[in-house]
């Protein structure tokens, strides 16, 4: 059986019915952003399609799907988005899946639009092309702080990048089972080069949101 | 705890919906395709010859020489998607085997199976292939299809036959909702669809899969109003290249998708884009000219 892409239509009608004082925004220029606002709406959380700077006003934190990076860099800078991104960064919390991993980092190895908030060296589909995708288990330690059983976070990789360099004040949070380095932190920042938004598994939205509410509450 | 998998039905789908609300346009050749990915294009379809040409210069369509594909696929970091014919699997076992992101199994090119589509299932590299209607869509999901598109009509710059296919797909899903559960067994008898695919489908209120437009969409309203139908995305084939400033109709159709529900955009990116492919009334075609008419 098929595995699920979200209703557009019914995620419009279940986030008329949250009443969250937390809303978080999910850039939706391109990608997977319904899948992202799916997890947010599970959660009890308010959610809203970020297109154009008047949209970040009031959010708690926002989430860059996966997607094509150049097609979102390209529409972040046609719509005057880049610059308040980047000042969204400095006090709220943001998070990339693939995509936008990619979008966060400093260095790409190649000219197309960044925000540069991380420190991180990211490497565009490092793995290969489509045929080399893959799903595999990772060790996750950070995610017992929302949930103490330390089970594995089963991971889905579509062409996805590797983040190549963590430099501090960046932190290594997932590796590879060869070691290579799969996701990030930087404070309230989060990169994660896998899509836990295709999964049913909730834990790294949850750690988002815990985020977003930390770095809200401080200013 | 390590061990990897590739090739899933999950990948495959999940590169589809990483294409969700974005522009795969045709290109020829790697200079174009390069004006596609500036344009913000998420995927190209590599190809010899646009719809509108394989119209016009008729004899056989065949999938594209591989070292064209493999051309623009070092040209671009964008996905590279690329054409089989209907029921032509070994076509698809060499565009696998070149490293080809995503097969699009297509009625633009001339059938060579006239009862039998590709076996999806047993390739690691994922499909789309065309769709009139909820059975067919769902005939080619359950052949193991990872995304499916409207046929529309290919190479005409005629929106008509799209609307009418997005239209067909979306109304059918919302009459099953209205179905009681007993009903749904000869529901999916009538329009040929396995019944389990059926029950998915009322239960989510939309296809399990990504569902994109093609098939006629040549300006940046077009592509718009494929999206406030309910499409996913949007495949562009001859509506760019056979315009004439083909970077600026792309980068505008690319705008027009993500603001699909923005009128006062959509107006702005619509100016000045200089004339649109000339394209041909799908009323003007013979049942033979028709190429969505090709599969079932």
């Amino acid at each position: 059986m098929p595995d699920i892409v979200p209703n557009p239509f019914d995620l419009r009608a279940r986030a008329r019915h949250i009443q969250s004082d937390l809303t978080i925004g999910v850039l939706a220029l391109q990608g997977s952003y319904w899948e992202h606002e799916d997890m947010l709406l599970r959660l009890g959380v308010g959610v809203r399609e970020v297109r154009l700077p008047e949209h970040l006003d009031g959010l708690a934190g926002l989430i860059i799907p996966g997607g094509e990076s150049t097609t979102m860099g390209k529409l972040a800078v046609e719509f005057g988005l880049l610059e308040p991104l980047r000042a969204f960064g400095q006090t709220r919390a943001m998070w990339g899946t693939c995509a936008g991993a990619i979008f966060l980092s400093k260095d790409a190895r190649r000219e197309q639009p960044l925000l540069g908030l991380m420190n991180i060296t990211v490497e565009r589909n490092a793995f290969g092309r489509q045929v080399d995708s893959f799903e595999v288990d990772l060790d996750v330690p950070v995610l017992r702080q929302v949930d103490p059983e330390p089970r594995p976070f089963h991971a889905v990789f579509i062409r996805a990048p590797l983040i190549e360099r963590v430099e501090p004040p960046a932190e290594v949070l997932a590796r590879l089972p060869d070691g290579r380095i799969v996701a990030a932190q930087q404070g309230h920042l989060l990169t994660t080069a896998f899509h836990p938004e295709l999964t049913d598994d909730d834990r790294f939205h949850r750690y988002f949101v815990h985020l977003a509410q930390t770095a809200a509450g401080r200013t | 705890m390590s061990e990897i998998l590739t090739g899933s039905f999950k990948v495959k789908i999940g590169l589809a919906q990483m294409l969700k609300g974005g522009v795969i346009m045709d290109v020829v050749t790697p200079e174009q395709a390069k004006i596609a990915e500036d344009a913000g294009a998420v995927a190209v379809m590599a190809l010899e010859r646009v719809p509108a040409d394989i119209r016009a210069q008729g004899g056989v369509a065949r999938m594209s020489d591989p070292e064209l594909i493999l051309k623009i696929m070092d040209a671009v970091s964008i996905p590279v998607m690329a054409k089989v014919r209907i029921g032509h699997f070994v076509e698809a076992q060499i565009l696998e085997a070149i490293g080809v992101d995503f097969i699009d199994e297509s009625e633009v090119l001339t059938p060579a199976d006239e009862e039998h589509h590709i076996d999806k299932h047993p390739f690691k590299v994922p499909f789309v292939c065309g769709a009139r209607n909820l059975g067919e869509a769902l005939r080619r999901i359950a052949e193991g299809a990872a995304m499916i598109r409207t046929k529309g009509e290919a190479g005409t710059g005629d929106v008509v036959e799209a609307v009418r296919h997005a239209r067909a797909v979306m109304d059918e899903i919302r009459r099953l909702q209205t179905l009681a559960d007993e009903e749904i067994y000869t529901y999916a008898k009538n329009i040929g669809a396995p019944l389990e695919l059926v029950r998915e489908v009322k239960r989510l209120g939309r296809l399990p899969v990504v569902n994109f437009a093609a098939g006629g969409i040549a300006t940046p309203a077009d592509a718009a109003l494929m999206m406030q139908l309910g499409m996913d995305g949007i495949f562009v084939g001859s509506g760019i290249f056979k315009s004439e400033n083909p970077a600026k109709r792309a980068a505008a159709i690319v705008k027009a998708v993500t603001h699909y529900n923005d009128p006062g955009i959509l107006a702005e990116v619509s100016k000045g884009l200089g004339e649109p492919m000339r394209g041909q009334q799908v009323a003007d075609l013979t049942e033979e000219q028709r190429l969505a008419g090709r599969g079932w």
